[in-house]
């Protein structure tokens, strides 16, 4: 079994139905009918022997990392910048999103060797969204930090392209 | 310097101190250890993700 990077599958249709609403959000809809409602994102670590990828729908315990200092379902991240659109051409288009900090463990033993993180939406009963890979990494009593590319139309952690 | 480790906080001049630095086209790692008398007591890593994913979408023609 292995993890492998991707966009969730599930999550692609989700957004269709506007099921996530990611970033500093000024949409009001959903679950309040009178005030913008952003959505909770987290992200979970995955050990090496797991296998989350495209078809992953939503987050699950089973073969996430545990250890000292590691609650179960991860950390919230850090979710303030709103997605961005442009058009590339008059034809093509990017959108991205990318979390407006770094995803950071602190004070964490996780002697199992892991090597995924699942980025999923814990508003939405912890709809998947994205799947991100590295080389195995273990942590003895320390920090680990994931930090983001920078958010451009080339760059950006997540990427919806007009091809 | 403190170091937290396994052992609680201790100074650095105590330890052995290893680094290393992964970098490739998916990521950029850096992690530090310290060492005891050959026992790992502190591991830190630090990824910096490189690549995005990204869903094409693309609109039928009549």
């Amino acid at each position: 079994m292995a993890n492998t990077q991707s966009m969730c599958t599930s999550f692609m249709s989700q957004l269709m139905l506007g099921e996530h609403q990611l970033g500093a959000a000024t949409l009001v809809s959903r679950t309040s009918l009178t005030a913008p409602t952003t959505d909770t994102l987290k992200a979970a670590l995955y050990l090496t022997t797991a296998t989350v990828n495209a078809a992953t729908t939503a987050y699950s315990a089973s073969n996430e990392v545990s250890g000292t200092g590691y609650v179960a379902g991860g950390v919230t991240v850090t979710n303030a910048t709103a997605p961005t659109s442009t058009n590339t051409s008059a034809t093509a288009g990017v959108a991205f999103f990318t979390p407006s900090a770094s995803i950071v463990y602190t004070s964490v033993t996780l002697a199992t060797a892991f090597d995924a993180v699942l980025l999923y939406n814990s508003t939405q009963s912890n709809k998947a969204i994205s799947v991100h890979t590295f080389g195995s990494q273990t942590i003895t009593a320390g920090t680990f930090t994931l930090t983001m590319p920078a958010n451009t139309t080339a760059a950006a952690l997540i990427r919806l392209a007009t091809t | 310097m403190l170091v937290t480790t396994t052992k609680g906080d201790m100074d650095d001049s105590l330890l052995e101190k290893r680094e290393g630095t992964v970098d490739n086209d998916n990521e950029t790692t850096t992690w530090v250890e310290y060492w005891l008398d050959g026992e790992l007591v502190h591991r830190s890593a630090h990824v910096t993700l490189k690549k995005t994913v990204t869903l094409a979408s693309s609109v039928a023609s009549f």
